[in-house]
C-alpha cells in the first residue's frame, strides 16, 4: 500500500535533477498556473478543504479552513499577506530544506496559488538563518520566476499582482512560532504575540495574515492539478495525503522520503531506511514528530500508523514527521536532557513559566542524568513540567515540557535506577554542586 | 456591553473590557505584575491566569482576554490556584529574596502577592541567576537580579515617555532589561519607572536606603515645579521631606510626575534661609526678627505709598493675597507676579487660560503649538498630546525645532505664520473636529493678539458634534503661582517694567528669584523666601519663609483648577510661613492686616476672590479682549533653557544639578558596576 512513484508530489526530492526553472517546468511545475488561478479563490479553498490537507508545520490544522479565515474583500489600506514559514529549526526536521534545495519552484508556485486563494497582496518566505545555500537557491528561484513573469505584476498572465519576498532569519528557534515570526519580519525582537487577535485578523503590520508551513504551500498546486480526491485517497480518515517523513537516528539509512500518511512505522523503516540498526529487538524508543513531542517506547510505536490521530492516541504526536529513532545504545536520559537544554537556550524569555521553567527543568534533568538527585525530585520535575505546560503565551512551553513528561511516563524505572545506583556507590545523599 | 459571570456573580462590563476588568468589577482581586491600566497589554507575567468557559481546558491570561457574552470565569478554582502558585514559584526561583536589604521592601508587589498567592516554600535547589547592574542615569538605581522581566518600564518609556531608551537584551532566562548602551535615560519622566517596577529592580537612586515606607508621614500636597499642579504625596520623616510621589488624579497628572517633581525635594534642606538677615556695610549679617522688622519699618515710614511687590513662581495664593492686602493698606497698586517682565493682556482670564483642560487636549484632533517646548514646560501636558496623536491628531508647531518625543510638523519660527498658516496646516485645521492651539511663553509676548485672532479664524470655540462645548484656545503657563496670581489680580498693566518705572523706595520680593533685581536700583529690597538664591543676594533684608512643603496653600494650575496642599514639615530654624511674616510686619509698620490666623486669611481671600473658595475648575467666561492681530518677529528660543534648574529649589538640589549636568549638558558620569 505504500506510495507509488507516480503519486509523488516532490519528484526531485533528492536533487537528481537541477532545481532551476527549466527543470522544474519539465517536472510539471508552473504548468498553466493561469488555469489554476482561473478556478477562483473560493474554488481553490474548497478543493484544498476537500483534499483533507492538514498543516504540515506540526499542529495539523486543516489548511483549507485556515485560508478561509482571510477576509474575502481586503481593504486597500489593509492588504492581506501570506507568510511562509521556512524557519525549520525543530531538531530532527529537515523536509523544508530539501524542498527549497531541490524543488523551490513548487514552493513559489504554491505561494502564488495560496496567496491568490486568500487574496493576499504578497508572500513573505521567512527562511531559517542557517540555511545559507538554501536561501541562495530560493533567492535565485524567485528571481527566475520574476523574469518569466510568473510572479510579480500580472502573475502568469492572470491579471493578478503578487509579489514574493524572501526574508532570512537570524537563527532563533522561536521565530518559527507564527506570531514571533511576524514580529521578526517587522524588525522587532522575535517574541510571540498574544492571541487573540489571531494573525488572520491582525497579523503582519496589523494586516490579515496567514502563516503556513513550506510543505503545506508546496503541495497545493499539485493537489489542484490532480484533484482533491487523488490526494484524499492516501491515508486514514482525517489524516489524508502524502507526507515527507524525515527519519534520523539509529536506522541503517537515515533519509527524507515522501510517503502516504498513516503508513505503519515498521513498514516505513523497513522499506526506506533498511531497518533499525541491530534489528527490531534493539529499538528503544522513537520520537515521532520532532523534538517537542513525547517519545514513544519501542513496543508501542512498531505497528502504529504514522499520522496525526494515530500518534495522538499514543500520547505523542506527528508534529513535522521528524522521526528520531533511538536504539538501545542510547542514553535516553541524556538525550532528553539535551533537548531540555535546547529549549532553555531557545526560550524567548517573554513569559514567566517558560523563561524560568526551562532552565529549572534542564538543571534537574542534568542531575537525573548522573543520578545526582533524590527519588522525590522525579515527581517535582513532573509537577514543574505541568506548571509550564499550558501556562505560556506560545507552545514553546509545552514543547519543553512534553519530552520530559514522555521520559518520566515511560522510563521512570531507569531514572530511579540511576539515583539508587549513585546513592549506593557514593553512600551519600545528593550533593549540591556549585555553578553550571 | 457583554454580560458574564465571575465566580457566579453576574457583571456587565463596557465593550472592549478585558476579563481582568470584569473580575475587578465583580470585586475579585486578580494578581498581576505586567498588566498596568495605562500601558499596553503584554500578557507576559502569567500571574493573572483565570479559568474561562467556554474555552480551552487551560487557564487563560485574563489581562489580555476580551470579555464576551456568556463567559463563565472562575477565579477561585483549584486550577486557578495551582496556576498562580506555579507562576509565583517560577517568579521566585531566580529572585534573590533579599527583601531585608531591598528598598522596595514594604511596598513591593512581589512581596505582597507571594504572601497572598504563593506556596510558602521553595522546591528550587539549584543556583540562582545573577544579573549585572545597568546604568540608567541619576534617578533610577538598578538591582537587576531582582527583575522579573514584566517589561512595564520598557512599555512606559516607549509609550508614555516617548523615548525608546529602555529595552530587553538576550532571551530566555538570560533576558535582561537595560537602557540603551547603558546611558542615562533621556527622559524627564524617567522616575516613573521606579513606581511602575513591581519589584526592587528599579528603585529611586536619590532615595536609596533613606527610609522604610512605614516610617514615613504622608501628606497630600500640590507640586509647584511647573504650572500643571501635579497632585503629589510628600513622604516625610522627622523634619525632612524624603520623597515626593504622584497621587492619582485623572484630570491633571493621571499617575505620573516628572523628575523635578519627584527629586527636587532634596533641595528643600539645602541653601535654606533659616534666620533673618540685614545688610550692613554692603554685607548680609544674621539678625533677629526684631532687628529685621525695625530695618524695614524705618524705610517703610519714609517710603509711604512708594512700595512695590513682586512674587515668584512657587508662591501660594494665600501669600499673594496677604501681600496684596498689605500693599493696599500702604496705598500702592504696584504689584506683579510675572517676574520675568511679561506684560500680556489679562483683562480676560479665559484668554490666558488652558481652556481645553489638560485631560481635554487628548480629544483634540489638530494641535498647533506656538512658541512652546511642551516637553520641558509641561511634561505631563506633553504626554497628553502624545495620547492625542495616538488617537489620530495632527500636530503642527511654530518655533525653533526641538525634540518633543513625537512627530510635529515644524512650520517655521516666524510669528507672522499665525496670520498665514501654510496650506497643509490650514487644511488640517479646516477639517478638524476639535482643533486646539497651545500658546507658550515664547509667543505670548508678541503673538498673543495674533493667536486670539487665529482662534477666531479657526473657530476654536465651538460646539462639538456630540453637543459638548469646546474651547481650543490654550495658553501654557510655566509658574505654579501664575493663574492664582491672575485670579487675585496681582498684575500691573505694564508688568514689572511699570513697577520699575514708578521707582518705588521699598520693594518686597516674595520668593522672586528670576526677576531683574538690579533694575530696581537703589530701592530698599526685602526678600521673603526660602532659598538663598538670586533674590537673597540682592536683598537688603531677608525674611526667611516657608517652601511649598512647609505650609498649607492654595494653588491654581494652568487650566484654572483650584487645588490645595497641606503642610508636610515645619520650616527650618527661625523661618516662618510667609503670610505670618507679612502679618507681623504689617503690625510693625502700623498698617495691621485684618486677619490673625490662617483660617481668617482664607476666609478673607474667599470673600475677595470667590473662585478660590471652591476646589476644582474655576469658571472663566470666554470673552477675549480685542488685541492687535498683527504679529511679526521670529521666536528665537524657549524660556526654559535647562529643564532641571528652573527654580531655587531645583538649583539647590544635588540630584537636579546632576541631572542637568548629565542629561542636558551631556557630561559623562558612567559608573562602574557594583
Amino acid at each position: 500500500m505504500s506510495l507509488a512513484d507516480k503519486d509523488r508530489i516532490f519528484t526531485n526530492l533528492y536533487g537528481f535533477q537541477p532545481w532551476n526553472i527549466d527543470a522544474a517546468i519539465g517536472r510539471g511545475d508552473w504548468d498553466n498556473t493561469k488555469d489554476l488561478l482561473a478556478l477562483g479563490p473560493d474554488t481553490i479553498i474548497d478543493r484544498i478543504k476537500a483534499s483533507g490537507l492538514r498543516g504540515r508545520g506540526g499542529a495539523g490544522f486543516p489548511t483549507g479552513m485556515k485560508w478561509s479565515f482571510m477576509p474575502k474583500e481586503p481593504r486597500p489600506d489593509r492588504p492581506s499577506f501570506l507568510v511562509i514559514n521556512a524557519d525549520e529549526s525543530e531538531p530532527g526536521s529537515c523536509k523544508d530544506r530539501e524542498i527549497i534545495r531541490h524543488d523551490p519552484h513548487k514552493l513559489i508556485e504554491g505561494a502564488l496559488v495560496a496567496g491568490f486563494a486568500m487574496r493576499a497582496r504578497a508572500a513573505y518566505i521567512y527562511i531559517r538563518g542557517e540555511y545559507i545555500r538554501e536561501a541562495e537557491v530560493l533567492f535565485a528561484a524567485i528571481a527566475e520566476a520574476y523574469d518569466r513573469g510568473l510572479i510579480g505584476k500580472n502573475a502568469c498572465g492572470s491579471g493578478y499582482d503578487f509579489d514574493v519576498f524572501c526574508h532570512r532569519g537570524a537563527g532563533a528557534y522561536i521565530c518559527g512560532e507564527e506570531t514571533a515570526m511576524l514580529e521578526s519580519l517587522e524588525g522587532k525582537k522575535g517574541q510571540p504575540r498574544l492571541k487573540p487577535p489571531f494573525p488572520a485578523g491582525a497579523g503582519l503590520y496589523g494586516c490579515p495574515t496567514t502563516v503556513n508551513n513550506v510543505e503545506s504551500i508546496a503541495v497545493a498546486p499539485t493537489i489542484l492539478r490532480r484533484g482533491p480526491e487523488w490526494f484524499a485517497s492516501f491515508g486514514n480518515e482525517g489524516n489524508k495525503g502524502t507526507k515527507l517523513f524525515q527519519i534520523s537516528g539509529h536506522v541503517e539509512r537515515p533519509t527524507v522520503v515522501e510517503e502516504a500518511m498513516s503508513i505503519p512505522f515498521r513498514e516505513l523503516i523497513e522499506k526506506h531506511c533498511g531497518g533499525i540498526r541491530g534489528g527490531w529487538d534493539n529499538l528503544l524508543a522513537v520520537i515521532p514528530g520532532g523534538s517537542s513531542v513525547p517519545l514513544v517506547p519501542a513496543a508501542q510505536i512498531m505497528d502504529a500508523p504514522m499520522d496525526f490521530d494515530g500518534l495522538k492516541a499514543l500520547g505523542s504526536g506527528l508534529g513535522t514527521a521528524a522521526i528520531i529513532v533511538m536504539d538501545k545504545s542510547t542514553d535516553i536520559v541524556r538525550a532528553i536532557s539535551r533537548l531540555s537544554y535546547f529549549y532553555k537556550h531557545e526560550s524567548c524569555g517573554q513569559c514567566t513559566p517558560c523563561r524560568e521553567g526551562t532552565g529549572w527543568m534542564w538543571r534537574v534533568m542534568e542531575r537525573l542524568r548522573t543520578g545526582d538527585a533524590d527519588i522525590s525530585e522525579i515527581d517535582t520535575l513532573h509537577q514543574v513540567t505541568k506548571q509550564v505546560e499550558g501556562h505560556t503565551i506560545c507552545a514553546l512551553g509545552d514543547a519543553a515540557a512534553w519530552p520530559i513528561q514522555g521520559l518520566i511516563r515511560h522510563f521512570r524505572p531507569e531514572l530511579e535506577r540511576r539515583i539508587t545506583e549513585r546513592q549506593g556507590t557514593g553512600g551519600m545523599a545528593p550533593m549540591q554542586e556549585a555553578a553550571e | 456591553m457583554p454580560k458574564l459571570k465571575v465566580d457566579g456573580i453576574e457583571v456587565e462590563v463596557p465593550q472592549g473590557a478585558t476579563v481582568l476588568q470584569a473580575c475587578e468589577a465583580a470585586g475579585k482581586e486578580i494578581p498581576r505584575f505586567c498588566y498596568h491600566e495605562r500601558l499596553s497589554i503584554a500578557g507576559n507575567c502569567r500571574m493573572c491566569l483565570v479559568e474561562v468557559k467556554p474555552g480551552p481546558p487551560k487557564p487563560q491570561a485574563s489581562c489580555a482576554l476580551p470579555a464576551a457574552d456568556n463567559q463563565e470565569i472562575r477565579t477561585d478554582s483549584a486550577m486557578v490556584k495551582a496556576a498562580r502558585e506555579g507562576v509565583m514559584e517560577f517568579l521566585l526561583i531566580n529572585h534573590p529574596l533579599d527583601c531585608p536589604i531591598c528598598d522596595q521592601g514594604g511596598e513591593c508587589d512581589l512581596q505582597d502577592q507571594s504572601m497572598a498567592y504563593g506556596r510558602g516554600h521553595s522546591r528550587y535547589t539549584e543556583n540562582k541567576r545573577a544579573v549585572t547592574e545597568k546604568y540608567m542615569g541619576p534617578i533610577v538605581k538598578t538591582v537587576m537580579t531582582r527583575c522579573i522581566q514584566c517589561t512595564r518600564c520598557v512599555r512606559f518609556a516607549e509609550e508614555v515617555a516617548g523615548v525608546e531608551d529602555i529595552g530587553a537584551l538576550y532571551r530566555g532566562e538570560n533576558m535582561q532589561i537595560t537602557s540603551y548602551l547603558e546611558h542615562a535615560v533621556q527622559s524627564e519622566l524617567s522616575g516613573n519607572v521606579v513606581d511602575l517596577c513591581p519589584v526592587g529592580a528599579l528603585t529611586s537612586k536619590p532615595y536609596s536606603f533613606e527610609a522604610r515606607p512605614w516610617e514615613l508621614k504622608k501628606t497630600m500636597a500640590i507640586d509647584v515645579m511647573d504650572a500643571v499642579g501635579t497632585n503629589i504625596r510628600l513622604d516625610a520623616r522627622g523634619r525632612q521631606v524624603l520623597r515626593a510621589l504622584p497621587r492619582i488624579n485623572e484630570d491633571v497628572n493621571e499617575e505620573w510626575a516628572h523628575d523635578k517633581t519627584r527629586h527636587a525635594v532634596d533641595g528643600l534642606i539645602r541653601r535654606r534661609l533659616d534666620r533673618p538677615f540685614v545688610r550692613r556695610d554692603g554685607k548680609l549679617h544674621p539678625a533677629t526678627w526684631d532687628e529685621a522688622f525695625d530695618a524695614i519699618a524705618a524705610v517703610a515710614r519714609e517710603a509711604g505709598s512708594s512700595v512695590a511687590a513682586v512674587h515668584g513662581d512657587q508662591v501660594d495664593c494665600e501669600t499673594i493675597f496677604a501681600a496684596k492686602a498689605l500693599l493696599k493698606e500702604l496705598g500702592s497698586p504696584l504689584h506683579e507676579g510675572r517676574q520675568t517682565g511679561m506684560d500680556y493682556d489679562v483683562s480676560s482670564l479665559s484668554a490666558v487660560n488652558f481652556n481645553t483642560t489638560i485631560a481635554g487636549i487628548e480629544d483634540a484632533d489638530a494641535i498647533l503649538l506656538v512658541g512652546t517646548n511642551l516637553r520641558w514646560e509641561a511634561p505631563l501636558v506633553n504626554t497628553r498630546v502624545r495620547k492625542a496623536i495616538k488617537r489620530g491628531a495632527k500636530v503642527f508647531a511654530i518655533g525653533p525645532e526641538t525634540d518633543l518625543t513625537y512627530k510635529a510638523e515644524w512650520l517655521g519660527t516666524d510669528l507672522s505664520l499665525l496670520g498665514d498658516l501654510p496650506e497643509a496646516a490650514a487644511k488640517a485645521f479646516a477639517d478638524a473636529k476639535a482643533p486646539a492651539v497651545i500658546v507658550g511663553g515664547a509667543a505670548l509676548k508678541g503673538g498673543h493678539g495674533a493667536a486670539l485672532a487665529l482662534a477666531d479664524k479657526l473657530n476654536l470655540v465651538r460646539t462639538l458634534e456630540d453637543g459638548t462645548a469646546w474651547n481650543g484656545f490654550n495658553v501654557l503657563h510655566m509658574a505654579a503661582s501664575r493663574m492664582g496670581s491672575l485670579l487675585l489680580g496681582f498684575t500691573s498693566k505694564g508688568g514689572v517694567g511699570e513697577l520699575v518705572a514708578a521707582e518705588p523706595k521699598l520693594v518686597f520680593f516674595l520668593g522672586a528669584d528670576e526677576v531683574d533685581h538690579q533694575a530696581f536700583g537703589s530701592a530698599f529690597k526685602v526678600f521673603i523666601g526660602h532659598h538663598g538664591d538670586a533674590g537673597a543676594h540682592h536683598a537688603d533684608v531677608i525674611l526667611p519663609g516657608a517652601a511649598f512643603s512647609e505650609k498649607p496653600g492654595t494653588y491654581v494650575n494652568l487650566e484654572g483648577r483650584v487645588q490645595r496642599g497641606d503642610r508636610a514639615v515645619f520650616p527650618p530654624g527661625d523661618a516662618r510661613e510667609d503670610w505670618a511674616i507679612l502679618r507681623a510686619l504689617s503690625e510693625r509698620i502700623g498698617h495691621t492686616l485684618p486677619f490673625d490666623s490662617f483660617a481668617e486669611l482664607r476666609a478673607a481671600m474667599f470673600s475677595d476672590t470667590p473662585a478660590l473658595a471652591q476646589e476644582g475648575l474655576a469658571t472663566l467666561e470666554w470673552n477675549p479682549p480685542a488685541l492687535d492681530a498683527a504679529a511679526s518677529g521670529a521666536i528665537s528660543g524657549y524660556p526654559i533653557t535647562d529643564f532641571y534648574l528652573t527654580n531655587a529649589i531645583c538649583r539647590a538640589s544635588p540630584t537636579m544639578q546632576r541631572c542637568s549636568a548629565e542629561i542636558v549638558h551631556g557630561q559623562d558620569f558612567a559608573e562602574a558596576a557594583e
